[in-house]
């Protein structure tokens, strides 16, 4: 499966009559942006702003981010949820808005929603302080249950994102990448010589507010399965969950999933990419064995030598982890872990929720606990008013002036445990 | 006159008392430099002096803890020291021990920066890495040489305020504590050159080594459980509408207690949950499903057990920190015991 990735980069976004993409910049018809996303009834207010990099604004509660894509050689974006998903996904070729995001804002569902600061010291461990983001903030219906506002906000971010991505279906991309995976035995022989690498991708799926969707299907109802790479990058999988803001992945984040984007960058090189085994991370022990030894018989199925593991979320999901690390590593199949910590705001508690002596190998993303103290900004879009109760803050944490402090875990994708950003944890 | 104070810690054997026989000595202050104080405080320069030097015997210190400390609290604190130092213990057990305690107590009490210095075998490195910086030395004084010029360093930073680097630069024990960087790489590279190294048999160094978990054994059954009072004790966040003691619904640093006397059911009027990790819906609708009252009282009515405890004990499982999980433990343990409780049902989400 070959899939070619155009992508057209944008500078900045403005308000127009017409919805286009000219000179790198994207203009949007605003009207009819709200329009869309008011033809759910569930939403009964939507505006848009936009943030740009540097200023003095503060986007929450943040519920997904998104990057605008289109399907150029037939086929639809995000297969199952907004678009069919036949023709083939993952195959022919597509087209991205790059350096902007569409950012859901809006009343917190959960506790789960967090921050996202375009300027500040915050702005550090967040990847979504360097792009233009076009914010769509919602106003749910008087009274209406928090799942059924959790879908309406999920998919109002969809909708938009593909509606922008249409702008990208005629233009000349400024760089075009060329992703490829063969069916197993041709892969397998490709590189006879380099080792098989696979990646095995743990998706959340813990229940309301942690779940993520593959081709449409709640993950926490499918066994672990075999997936092409390129199959993410056309958004076979899609964000239906805000765990703790710090790891969460984001839609954005599953289109630029890291593992996937270095092992093609190796691929050739020193190792030959196989592919995907997704997996979940569900909360019953039944679930968690029949799917973690599923996943070791998947990856000997497909004569692996080693994997590269991940996982969404903290606590509970770290015995998925464990558990998948352990029954592969008895396959005789090499695993290193990449995932995020949380040992306290002292840093001397434990980092894991649960441990294995086959886990010798893990990269850290950093850990969640450290705090911040978040200045006050001249514009916040959203509100701040849930800032005390979401993951990360704390009762009395915020200043009358709107300053507040709190742990990184407050921050969209701050410790994201897919390896996407360059903060780690050491040991002092 | 010197700009900052120091307040040295030592033994009988190196202020020069005696050895074993002198191991009873109880805390004597003196005024400026003793034995090792010299070389330290020629190794520190004229910005610093030390202008006391407390001594103890290894077995007093030992064998009286709290007055020991208290005793040589007060010695230390009149003097205001920007700094106190301990040591070097070297492979000196009971020292060892005697310089981390004093130093963490220091720290805890007086606020003052504490650094001490022992070797990585030493019963003392182990029980206070965590809480004191310890300069990684030899196991014997013959290493002396080396170690003062790392500690005066360190005592300079302490002093002065200026930021202490990791133990490999700064020459002291991993103290267990996990701190933020930007590294060069991204973690899925770093995972990937970690995998790569691990599959060709080639070293490779993880970034987080497991940690050992503290394992509680299960108690003994209940012998009597017609006669039994019972507590419920959970994580799942259940707190009074309102949330009056600002529990946080994730990494909580505290737990509550709140009354079920006289109640026969928990009323979702009356009660919600604050915990930030699981599908919180079922749970406000009906909190008895996580504090599971209703139940209880009508087990507790047919004399299937003798008592319920008269209140409940919650906090916030998710995200919370291990260290603060096993205060709370301790705490609500200490509580159960006292009032007599038998059993304790702990609900977890």
């Amino acid at each position: 499966m070959k899939l070619e990735l155009g992508k057209i980069k944008i500078n900045d976004i403005k308000f127009a009559d017409k919805t286009e993409v000219k000179d790198h910049v994207l203009y949007v018809n605003k009207e009819e942006v709200e329009k869309l996303v008011l033809e759910d009834d569930k939403l009964i207010g939507c505006h848009l702003e936009i943030a740009h990099p540097g200023e003095s604004t503060r986007i929450t509660p943040v519920k997904d981010v998104i990057e605008p894509r289109v399907k150029v050689s037939g086929g639809e974006i995000f297969p199952g949820v907004i678009g069919k998903v036949t023709p083939p996904v993952g195959t022919g070729r597509t087209h991205a808005l790059d350096g902007m995001t569409v950012v859901t804002v809006g009343r917190i569902v959960g506790f789960q929603e967090g921050v996202i600061d375009m300027s500040g010291v915050a702005a550090d461990y967040c990847p979504f302080s360097k792009t233009v983001n076009l914010c769509v903030v919602i106003e749910p219906a008087e009274g209406l249950e928090t799942h059924v506002y959790e879908k309406a906000g999920r998919m109002a971010g969809l909708k938009v994102a593909a509606y922008l991505g249409e702008t990208a279906r005629n233009l000349e991309p400024d760089t075009l990448e060329t992703y490829e995976t063969k069916p197993i035995f041709e892969q397998a022989a490709e590189y006879p010589d380099l080792p098989k690498v696979g990646y095995i991708h743990m998706l959340q799926s813990q229940g309301l507010l942690h779940d993520t969707y593959y081709y449409g299907v709640d993950a926490k109802n499918f066994v672990p399965t075999f997936m092409y790479p390129t199959e993410i990058m056309d958004g076979a999988i899609v964000s239906g969950n805000c765990v703790a803001p710090c790891d969460k992945v984001t839609t954005y984040h599953h289109f630029h999933n890291p593992v996937i984007e270095d092992c093609y960058k190796h691929h050739g090189k020193d190792i030959n990419f196989m592919g995907v085994i997704l997996t979940n991370e569900n909360v019953f022990l039944a679930d968690k064995e029949r799917h973690s030894d599923m996943v070791a018989k998947l990856a000997e199925y497909m004569g692996l030598d080693g994997v590269l593991i991940t996982e969404e979320g903290y606590g509970n999901p770290d015995t998925d982890l464990m558990m998948n690390c352990k029954k592969v590593e008895q396959k005789g199949i090499k695993v290193v872990l990449i995932t995020d910590e949380f040992p306290g705001k002292d840093g001397k508690s434990q980092s894991l929720a649960d441990t294995c002596d086959e886990a010798t190998a893990l990269a850290s993303c950093g850990q969640g606990n450290m705090t911040l103290q978040f200045p006050a900004m001249d514009k916040v879009i959203g509100t701040q008013d849930y800032i005390e109760s979401q993951i990360g803050g704390w009762a009395g944490c915020v200043n009358p002036d709107g300053s507040f402090e709190a742990e990184i875990q407050i921050i969209i994708a701050s410790t994201i445990a897919n390896g996407f950003n360059k903060l780690a944890a050491r040991g002092y | 006159m010197a700009k900052y104070k120091i307040v040295h810690y030592l033994n009988q054997f190196f202020a020069g008392i005696g050895g074993e026989e002198m191991a009873d000595y109880k805390p004597e202050l003196r005024e400026g430099v003793v034995g090792p104080g010299g070389a330290l405080a020629a190794a520190l320069g004229p910005d610093y002096e030390i202008v006391a030097t407390v001594i103890c015997g290894d077995n007093y210190f030992g064998e009286n803890l709290d007055e020991a400390t208290d005793t040589i609290i007060e010695m230390v604190k009149k003097y205001e020291p920007d700094v106190f130092v301990a040591g070097p213990a070297f492979n000196a057990g009971r020292y060892g021990v005697a310089c981390g305690t004093i130093c963490k107590a220091v720290e805890e009490r007086l606020g003052i920066p504490v650094l001490t210095a022992e070797y990585e075998e030493n019963p003392g490195t182990d029980m206070f890495k965590k809480d004191v910086i310890i300069v990684k030395t030899g196991n014997s004084s013959a290493d002396m040489k080396n170690a003062i010029p790392t500690m005066a360093k360190l005592i300079k930073k302490m002093a002065t305020g200026e930021e202490i680097l990791g133990p490999a630069v700064e020459g002291y024990h991993e103290r267990g504590i996990r701190v933020n960087y930007f590294a060069e790489k991204r973690g899925s590279e770093r995972g990937l050159e970690m995998l790569i190294k691990k599959m060709k048999g080639e070293p490779f160094e993880t970034d987080l080594p497991m940690p050992k978990f503290d394992r509680v054994a299960p108690a003994d059954p209940i012998k009597d459980i017609k006669h039994a009072t019972i507590a419920v004790v959970t994580s799942g966040g259940v707190v009074p509408q309102g949330n009056p003691d600002h529990i946080e619904s994730s990494n909580a640093t505290k737990f509550g207690e709140y009354s079920i006397a006289g109640k026969d059911s928990m009323s979702p009027d009356e009660f919600t949950t604050i915990h930030g990790g699981y599908d919180r819906q079922f749970v406000m609708a009906n909190p008895n499903l996580v504090v599971p009252l209703d139940v209880l009282r009508e087990l507790e009515k047919a004399g299937e057990f003798g008592k319920l405890y008269d209140s409940f004990f919650t906090t916030t499982g998710t995200g919370t920190a291990t260290g603060s999980a096993a205060k709370f433990g301790d705490a609500i343990g200490k509580k159960l015991k006292e009032d007599g409780v038998d059993g304790v049902i702990l609900v977890s989400t």
